[in-house]
């Protein structure tokens, strides 16, 4: 049973986030409990948005690669509460952002609050590693993420924003 | 308090969630600039993604309630404009970039303080919606508060032009607090938000940011009825265009 559940995290590892492909869905943290019921496994998981047009690519994608390692039958079960956090992700995870060229979220939130026109979050540039980083927009190509431009090497970026 | 009274309030939630929702994505592709124009699509998808859970949510209670299976599909493709429960402020037309922005700010002024205390709702379901969707909202909230103070004490031009959006959404911000009867019969239960508690905090936070905007509330006459299905005229037309698809082609899916 317990080794079971380790196989089915062990091919969850092969499920990629259509948005973003180099994270599993391991490394985004949204895999909140695998179990196994009746020889069928349940997977709970958790949206990153209220709004994330990849969660059906997800579930969807689960069930096949599932399908394709023997278990023809899955139960999803989606849960919102605890709510996900951008701490969820795994170091793994943020430094193959950082590889493909998205600014990982930073370790301690600054900006979660109603402050307005706050000071920038020092981000740092994918690219070059500079700090010299400007904030374009808090919504960037998708939900997760805000749209920054680096002053050093002036390429414009993603950063996976806190939440 | 029953669960009828539940179902009501969840779609109340819902449909503001959604015609507003809506509403900003009607904007996409025709924003002033590539940045905003992304922003509001944004937060569009947020709000439909929070009404896609509140009208899951009812849909689940309406099937156990007996009778034909209801989805989410049904409860916002085919429903009138006088089963719909939204606030008259979410369905007001955009009118130009300040109008949409100062709807906006009035909604996730509301939306931000309600989901605050929703999250403690002895409803666990609305609970959970409440605690992600906060999140989200926090985000709105800032950008449609900044947008607003940057147009109102911005140009001439754009103080003007808030002016006259002032003039023609203020009267659909009482209604955000008038509690419908369905409010009322789930307050004492612990379900729903106590919107007068809310209220004085909405106020506080519209107060401080429409003072740095450089702008005054007119003491316009406040309107209501979109919580008991008695909607302005831009409601049936919105419906008209988002409905279109499951009228012509009933059950048609993607």
């Amino acid at each position: 049973m317990m080794e079971e559940t380790k196989t089915i995290w062990s091919l969850l590892e092969a499920v990629n986030d259509p948005e973003v492909p180099v994270l599993s869905v391991i490394d985004l943290g949204i895999i909140r409990k695998v179990r196994m019921e009746d020889g069928r496994p349940e997977i709970v998981l958790t949206p990153t948005y209220s709004g994330c047009p990849a969660m059906d690519v997800i579930r969807m994608n689960i069930r096949m690669v599932l399908g394709q390692h023997g278990y023809p039958a899955v139960k999803l079960t989606t849960v919102l509460s605890p709510a996900w956090t951008t701490d969820w992700m795994s170091e793994k995870g943020k430094e193959k952002l950082r590889a493909y060229g998205i600014a990982p979220p930073l370790p301690v939130q600054t900006v979660c609050h109603l402050d307005l026109f706050q000071r920038e979050e020092a981000i740092a540039c994918p690219h070059c590693h500079s700090y010299h980083t400007t904030l374009i927009s808090e919504f960037g190509s998708t939900a997760c993420k805000a749209l920054y431009r680096c002053e050093d090497c002036h390429e414009p970026f993603d950063y996976f924003k806190c939440h | 308090m029953t669960v009828q009274h539940t179902i009501d309030y969840t779609l109340h939630l819902a449909d503001n969630a959604l015609v507003l929702g809506h509403r900003n994505s009607e904007w996409t592709g025709h924003g002033p600039i590539l940045e905003q124009d992304i922003a509001l699509s944004n937060i569009a998808l947020d709000l439909i993604g929070q009404a896609r859970y509140l009208y899951q949510y009812a849909a689940r209670l309406m099937t156990m309630q007996g009778g034909p299976e209801v989805t989410e599909d049904v409860l916002a493709y085919l429903r009138d404009s006088w089963d719909y429960r939204n606030c008259l402020l979410v369905e007001q037309a955009n009118g130009d970039w300040g109008k949409t922005v100062l709807r906006q700010f009035f909604f996730s002024a509301y939306q931000y303080f309600f989901y605050r205390e929703l999250q403690h709702s002895r409803d666990a379901e609305l609970s959970a919606i409440a605690e992600k969707a906060l999140k989200e909202v926090t985000y709105h909230l800032r950008w449609s508060s900044e947008w607003v103070i940057r147009l109102g004490d911005g140009t001439e031009e754009s103080h003007a032009r808030m002016e006259k959006a002032l003039d023609q959404l203020w009267m659909y911000t009482g209604e955000l607090f008038q509690p419908a009867g369905f409010e009322q019969a789930l307050a004492p239960g612990g379900i729903a938000v106590d919107l007068g508690e809310i209220k004085p905090l909405w106020e506080l936070r519209v107060g401080e940011v429409l003072k740095e905007a450089t702008l005054t509330t007119p003491g316009s006459m406040m309107q209501q009825g979109g919580k008991q299905g008695k909607h302005t005229e831009h409601l049936g037309y919105l419906l008209a265009e988002m409905q279109f698809l499951q009228r012509a082609y009933p059950g048609n899916e993607w």
